[in-house]
């Protein structure tokens, strides 16, 4: 089943008195249950691809399916509704709610999607243990190490069970080691709960472990590599 | 319900994480609304004392009259009904406060002076239940009953005809007949009232004995009627109508006292235009303390968007913090309104200024007078017009673009 169809999607954007295509009639399908990294240098598209993908940019042209169902023609209340539902997120940074310790921030997708409190409670307790939070739940980000809020992020990203999780520069931040176990942390959920992953980096590390590498110049896709294999 | 919940931590969150500007934003709108309810208090204690002094003048809340008195109030136009039908009537109608006069314009004369007064044969056992003269600031002595036949005048009056307790005056006035009806009067007791004015126009003596001289037999010329609340004498108005006759007039102190009348109506507006100046320059500070507080937050805002928080939960959430900082502001400045009027009930001192609040129909103390209607007023209007102002900024919020809004992280 395709997670993620991408059809013929065109975005620009307007820099001073230049047009800088961002997406130049970029098609690309995602299954369900793959590990997908998207590389390319600064200003080659990945991040405007990711957000057109989690309905946070819309194309100025072409369409983005996610799980059969057309997004692109969606409102702003279905969209959030979507990305509710059945997208998680990771962002570069700034990925955490400042007033909210790390339970909280990792409970907040399932607070607003209403699972009651026990449930949220159990879910996220076993989540922090396996990104090895444990002992830190009421810690706010502040008191929080980038890699350590990195990881709560995570968690959040898949604490409800979403179809796709979409992480934008995740290791930017981090790190070698850290990074190093965030990726290890993203290939275990990826393995346990066959949660699709798409990645936007141009982390070698990252690229390096993935099983599907997809290379991108000035917003098209120039490579898409099966690092299986080879 | 799950979602409120997390909407109103993240608002009292996100109230103290700037404290200090919380604080005086708080101390601001404490302060606003303290001023509110205790300028209010105080006007509508100076309207109150004004109203009261002005229906103690008349007095009588409801007053029923000869159609012709109004215009020319003199002994040929009395109430065609006999004082005693009056007396049945009222009597058994179940009014508290009540009393049948009889009120000429006549001339008051000592040795020395004569000034013109409005002279009232009053029944005192009924007067008394009227509050038209503070007895317990009476020198000398009061009438006694319907038949006493001496007088009793005010402190300022007795004051300008060098007389006093003890002395003899001259009472001139007329008869339905146009003779002159005049006497002489012992003084017996001075009053005084907080208007100066009062205590020079009104001279007492006994109804009867009033009756007598002006030669009309058992007549009055005025029943006066008093209620429980003079801001809603239309239930006592109409009971009042239904119990004299059509050809008389009955009126209630509003068109009796227009200025009075309209000062109550002006001052009412005047709280209002008051309460909502001062909320207009607390608005300023609300709306500023909110815009910061979403500008500070652009990338939270676009995050909590992005991870597929609703825009209206957005503005739910900004909106619930305002409130927080409305409903606490509320509770501070509706305790110290309540704290610096409380130490007041005794009354303000004012008398440095007393010919001027005596010219305003005012008393030289001025009593702070809290109305639950008032408070509740300033209440209302900070509540719903700060939740209005706050709704600019809460809807710039929600209308982020969440990936513009994150982008500022960059």
């Amino acid at each position: 089943m395709t997670a993620v169809r991408c059809v013929e999607l065109c975005k620009t954007y307007r820099q001073g008195e230049q047009d800088i295509k961002a997406l130049d009639h970029l098609s690309v399908d995602i299954a369900a249950g793959e590990f997908v990294c998207l590389s390319a240098p600064s200003g080659g598209g990945k991040t405007t691809l990711l957000n057109a993908i989690g309905g946070l940019e819309e194309p100025d042209s072409g369409e983005v399916w996610i799980a059969g169902k057309r997004i692109d023609t969606l409102g702003k209340g279905a969209l959030a509704n979507l990305r509710l539902q059945q997208i998680g997120f990771v962002f570069q940074a700034y990925n955490l709610i400042p007033v909210l310790s790390a339970r909280e921030n990792v409970e907040f997708v399932m607070q607003l999607q209403g699972i009651a409190a026990a449930e949220r409670h159990e879910k996220s307790t076993a989540l922090l243990q396996q990104v090895g939070l444990a002992g830190l739940e009421d810690r706010r980000p502040a008191q929080m190490s980038g890699g350590q809020q990195q990881r709560v992020a995570v968690a959040r990203a898949v604490v409800s069970g979403p179809a796709l999780v979409l992480a934008d520069e995740p290791t930017a931040n981090l790190d070698s080691k850290t990074a190093e176990g965030l990726i290890d942390l993203f290939t275990d959920l990826n393995n346990i709960y066959a949660t699709t992953f798409v990645i936007a980096t141009h982390d070698p590390r990252v690229m390096a472990q993935v099983p599907r590498l997809i290379k991108m110049l000035d917003g098209r896709i120039v490579d898409d590599i099966d690092q299986r294999a080879s | 319900m799950l979602r409120l919940r997390i909407l109103f931590m993240l608002a009292w969150r996100n109230l103290w994480r700037n404290k200090r500007r919380t604080l005086i934003m708080l101390a601001a709108i404490g302060i606003g609304v303290w001023a509110m309810i205790f300028m209010t208090a105080l006007t509508q204690g100076m309207v109150d004392k004004m109203v009261r002094d002005g229906i103690t003048a008349l007095p009588g809340e409801v007053q029923v009259h000869n159609p012709d008195y109004l215009d020319d109030p003199t002994v040929a136009n009395l109430l065609p009904t006999a004082d005693s039908e009056l007396q049945r009537r009222f009597g058994a109608a179940g009014f508290n406060q009540w009393a049948t006069r009889l009120r000429v314009p006549a001339v008051i004369s000592s040795e020395r002076e004569s000034r013109g007064v409005t002279l009232l044969g009053i029944d005192p056992a009924r007067e008394r239940q009227l509050g038209f003269v503070d007895y317990a600031r009476v020198q000398g002595r009061f009438l006694y009953n319907a038949e006493d036949d001496a007088i009793v005048i005010g402190r300022a009056l007795a004051a300008t005809l060098e007389t006093g307790i003890g002395k003899r005056v001259v009472i001139m006035s007329q008869d339905p007949q146009n003779n002159i009806a005049d006497r002489g009067f012992r003084v017996v007791g001075l009053f005084r009232a907080d208007l100066e004015s009062l205590e020079k126009t009104f001279v007492f003596t006994g109804k009867k004995t009033l009756q007598s001289l002006l030669k009309v037999g058992n007549h009055v010329s005025e029943i006066a009627v008093t209620g429980n609340e003079y801001r809603n004498v239309d239930p006592l108005y109409d009971k009042v109508r239904r119990l004299v006759d059509e050809q008389v007039v009955v009126s209630r102190w509003t068109e009796l006292n227009p200025y009075l009348g309209s000062m109550l109506k002006v001052m009412d507006g005047f709280v209002l235009v008051w309460v909502i100046v001062i909320f207009l320059a607390l608005s300023f500070g609300l709306v500023n303390t909110l815009v910061m507080a979403v500008f500070e937050r652009v990338r939270e805002i676009g995050l909590m968007l992005a991870l597929g928080m609703k825009p209206s939960n957005i503005l739910g959430q900004i909106m619930i913090e305002s409130m927080f900082l409305l409903i606490f502001g509320l509770l501070i400045g509706n305790l110290l309104a309540v704290a610096s009027i409380a130490p007041l009930r005794g009354g303000i001192d004012v008398s440095v200024v007393a010919k001027g609040m005596a010219m305003m129909g005012s008393a030289p103390v001025l009593y702070p007078l809290l109305r639950i209607q008032d408070v509740l007023l300033a209440n209302a209007v900070v509540l719903i017009l700060g939740l209005l102002a706050s709704l600019s900024p809460a809807w710039r919020a929600a209308r982020y673009e969440p990936i513009k809004a994150l982008r500022k992280v960059d």
